[in-house]
């Protein structure tokens, strides 16, 4: 067995995006020693990316907004598959988790007085997405690291988690290896919270970067917790898709908060069919269906999208509020948008499925186990609202790192045991491929599963291919056990896509299952043999997938009740 | 299809020699794409770093034909392709491998500089014309390849006497912060160094945000240092007007 050095803290936190930032923090605050352990760079993590802005019912620019609406347009947008209770804590607690993170140096863009400004965006009732410009993910990281450093976590940056240790039923400690050393490294903790993000890297088209492969949504599944709603992929209306570089990569929503438009080859402003009310700013999954269904019509523009422009609101407002996306297509495709428009189609974005959680807490079904932002399940339902990621971090991080400190508190140091057995294994396994001969090239692999899932699994579903997928994709899991990879342990990406394949595997097999069984379309989730959606059946449940010894179980379990006072908040639309 | 040659660095801290790869060139194609695709056809063990390829994270900080670059906003077609590509890692940092640096020095200078501390209790109104100013800063995506070009880092690794100017526009952002109450110019003149900076502006140069790092970041707090260092009445008069 390989020598490994070991580290000790109360609470672990995978992941160093926002959720596991606000995590660390708050765990920390509350007197826990924390570990923050991350893939990339500190300040590297998707969030970075995030563009648009962070959804709050602040009322500066509304004052009619409230957070009941902002539940209510939440549940909506999810279809009313969210958790409520995740939904109401949200929709309460993200004003509060702004105002904080003004104190700890944020600098939003201002209204007239003085007050954080805020955007239109799909499917919000009132103008609510605080922002700075296009690069709102970098103002909340930012100052989120800036913050975090100073409140005595230890940071382990290029460090990747490949295994939760167990003792009994309560996890005791997490086990990977440094990027740049490739050697090995236990975490001992009293509790870990999983913040790894999502999963976007099972595609070929894609928003998402190469930390995106479901860790750790594999690393709860391999524990023994839940994963819920795994069907529900968002597929983002507006991905560039030219030139070939550059496809997937996002066009905010922000270009239609602001006054976009979106119109086929023919010039016809096509969202008049799709959604005549809310038009541009109709919900993710519906203009992604719309903008799909035209292409596919014969109405797409030249490189298979639709156009967007935002030339009409004039250059110098673009340059304020969109500065990264002028650049962007300036740079990336030689395109000047204050003139002319943009050509944009779907792209894979965000997963809305994640690990099952306590909603007041974030821990899972695991003792000792917790997860918030993008990789826990049940906030968002079948369909994310945009700006509802950012804010979900924050409130929902924060709660995280709580209820983990205060799980800690209650576990002795000396109970963590430590199976050396399993560490010997994981260790052997994940050798394999420098020993295997004649193996399978990892990335080869990964690009085979991308056609999978992308052929299979992607804005419209229907179940003979569904069927087929997922017996190209059992087929492709079984012919990939072998693995060669060259060159030594020293930061060897090769090497890492070997291990990374099982947390791809798993995360894509899960999604492909759910979305077989889900006989509807509801969000996110598109079938073409079932175009309508099941209100007896299918809105009262959600999937839930476990590890059944060898095999992935699927089951339906019902969702939790909504309570009187906030079902009446409903019945008084109608 | 048209090809290009990337002549790679391949090596470690101590060894390390180039390696010439032969690489298809699709429209719009970037450095980072070519090196993506060596790694998935050639060498898959090639350290490469990366995360957004959208020029919004700062982690494809390479020398690309000698300049500073993005490797992931460097477009194959701004290249001259008659003779190789040369690819190397940032110079100012210690290879790891490959074309990955250790820029953990980097986290370390950022530690120590005092976070922003807002009055207590006041709320925070603020205007977009007195914000602005620190925005400009908070828009670096820390490349590091400000701090790779300074000679007063890349040239005389002075590490331990200046932070450079990535860390210098983060004083001046927290210094120009309309709601700040902490004072840093202690820490620029002394630990942060400031007086080293002699104003070549190679860093404004080379910053894929744009910033305007040494006009309006690092002048300012030369200016500041001075004042309060050599007339101490006039900088105490200069905070009040500004409160
Ligand atoms: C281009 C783009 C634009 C977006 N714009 C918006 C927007 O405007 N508004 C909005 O609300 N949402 C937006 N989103 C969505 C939102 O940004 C993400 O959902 C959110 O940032 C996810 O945050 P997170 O903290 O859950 O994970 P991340 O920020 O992705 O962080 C994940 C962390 O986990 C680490 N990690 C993963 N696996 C491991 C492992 N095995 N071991 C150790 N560490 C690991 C990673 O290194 C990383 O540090 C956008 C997304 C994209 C891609
Ligand atoms: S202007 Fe100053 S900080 Fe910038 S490169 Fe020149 S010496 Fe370095
Ligand atoms: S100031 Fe510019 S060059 Fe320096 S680290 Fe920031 S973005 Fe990079
Ligand atoms: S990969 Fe993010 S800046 Fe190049």
């Amino acid at each position: 067995m390989d020598k490994y050095e070991t580290h000790e803290h109360d609470v672990i936190v995978i992941g160093a995006g926002g959720a596991g930032l606000r995590a660390a923090i708050e765990a920390s605050a509350q007197g826990a020693t924390v570990g923050l352990v991350c893939k990339s760079l500190l300040g590297k993590a998707h969030t970075v990316m995030a563009e648009g802005g962070i959804a709050a019912a602040m009322a500066n620019v509304a004052p009619e907004d409230n957070w009941e609406t902002h539940f209510k347009d939440t549940m909506y947008g999810g279809k009313m598959l969210n958790n409520w209770r995740m939904a109401e804590i949200h929709a309460k607690e993200s004003p509060d988790r702004i105002r904080e993170l003004e104190r700890w140096g944020a600098l939003f863009d201002r209204t007239k007085e003085g007050k954080i400004n805020q955007r239109a965006f799909g499917g919000h009732t009132w103008k609510r997405l605080c922002h700075v410009g296009d690069r709102t993910g970098l103002e909340l990281i930012r100052t989120l690291q800036d913050k975090g450093i100073h409140s005595g976590i230890d940071v382990y940056m290029e460090c990747i988690i490949t295994d939760l240790l167990k003792d009994g039923d309560k996890v005791v400690g997490a086990f990977g290896y440094w990027r740049d050393t490739g050697k090995f490294v236990l975490f001992k903790a009293k509790a870990i919270i999983l913040a790894t993000g999502g999963i976007g890297k099972i595609y070929q088209v894609t928003s998402n970067s190469w930390e995106y492969t479901g860790d750790g949504h594999a690393l709860a599944y391999r524990a023994g917790a839940e994963l819920i709603d795994m069907e529900f992929i968002q597929f983002h209306p507006t991905g560039m898709v030219w030139p070939p570089s550059v496809i997937g990569i996002l066009v905010t929503e922000a270009v239609r908060g602001e006054g976009g438009i979106l119109t086929n080859s023919k010039g016809e402003r096509f969202m008049e069919k799709y959604d005549p009310e809310r038009m541009e700013l109709s919900t993710r999954d519906v203009v992604s269906r719309a903008i799909y269904t035209e292409v596919k019509e014969g109405r797409g523009t030249p490189h298979g999208g639709a156009y967007l422009d935002i030339s009409h609101i004039g250059a110098e407002y673009i340059m304020k509020k969109l500065p990264s996306m002028y650049h962007q297509f300036m740079e990336f495709a030689d395109i000047d948008i204050t003139k002319g428009p943009m050509e944009v189609g779907p792209t894979t974005h965000y997963v809305m499925g994640g690990v099952r959680v306590n909603a007041e807490t974030g821990e899972s079904t695991v003792g000792g186990l917790f997860a918030a932002g993008e990789v826990s399940g049940g906030m968002h339902g079948a369909n994310r609202l945009g700006g509802n990621s950012l804010s979900d971090l924050l409130v929902f991080g924060r709660r995280a790192g709580l209820g983990a400190a205060e799980y800690a508190n209650q576990i002795d140091s000396n109970t963590l045991n430590i199976n050396n057995q399993q560490i010997a294994e994981h260790e052997k396994e994940m050798l394999a491929p420098f020993s295997n001969s004649n193996g399978k090239n990892p990335y080869t692999v990964h690009q085979k599963l991308q056609v999978i899932m992308q052929n299979y699994f992607g804005v419209f579903r229907i179940e003979d291919k569904l069927k087929q997928g997922l017996k190209e994709l059992e087929a492709l899991i079984n012919d990939s056990k072998v693995l060669s990879i060259e060159g030594s342990r020293i930061f060897n990406p090769g090497w890492n896509l070997s291990i990374d394949l099982n947390s791809l595997f798993i995360v894509s097999e899960a999604a492909a299952r759910c979305a077989l069984q889900r006989e509807e379309s509801r969000g996110a989730h598109s079938r073409v043999d079932y175009p309508e959606s099941d209100n007896k059946k299918w809105n009262t449940v959600n999937s839930v997938i476990s590890q059944d010894g060898d095999s992935m179980k699927l089951v339906f379990s019902p969702l939790p009740e909504m309570p009187d006072e906030l079902k009446s908040l409903f019945s008084e639309d109608q | 299809m048209a090809e290009a040659v990337l002549r790679v660095f391949r090596g470690d801290s101590e060894n390390g020699e180039t390696k010439d790869y032969k690489v298809p060139v699709e429209e719009g194609m970037v450095v980072l794409d070519a090196l993506l695709y060596i790694q998935a056809n050639y060498d898959g063990d090639l350290a490469v770093r990366w995360n957004c390829k959208a020029a919004k994270c700062g982690s494809c900080s390479t020398e690309i034909n000698g300049i500073p670059k993005l490797s992931c906003k460097t477009r194959m077609d701004s290249l001259p392709r008659d003779e190789p590509i040369t690819v190397y890692p940032i110079k100012a940092f210690p290879v790891i491998k490959d074309l990955v640096t250790d820029v953990k020095w980097n986290y370390q200078k950022q530690k120590e500089i005092p976070p922003f501390t807002p009055p207590e209790d006041e709320e925070m109104i603020m205007y977009q014309d007195d914000v602005e100013r620190s925005q400009e800063f908070r828009k670096c995506i820390e490349c590091f390849l400000c701090q790779n070009v300074c000679h007063i880092l890349r040239d005389n690794n002075a590490k331990e006497s200046f932070f450079g100017p990535r860390y210098l526009i983060k004083i001046a952002e927290l210094d120009m912060h309309p709601l700040d109450t902490v004072d840093r110019s202690e820490l620029l003149r002394n630990e942060a160094g400031v007086g080293f900076c002699n104003i070549t502006k190679c860093c404004t140069e080379v910053c894929p945000e744009n910033i305007r790092i040494t006009d309006n970041a690092i002048i300012p707090l030369k200016e500041r240092v001075v004042d309060k260092y050599f007339d101490p009445i006039n900088w105490i008069l200069s905070k009040l007007k500004e409160d």
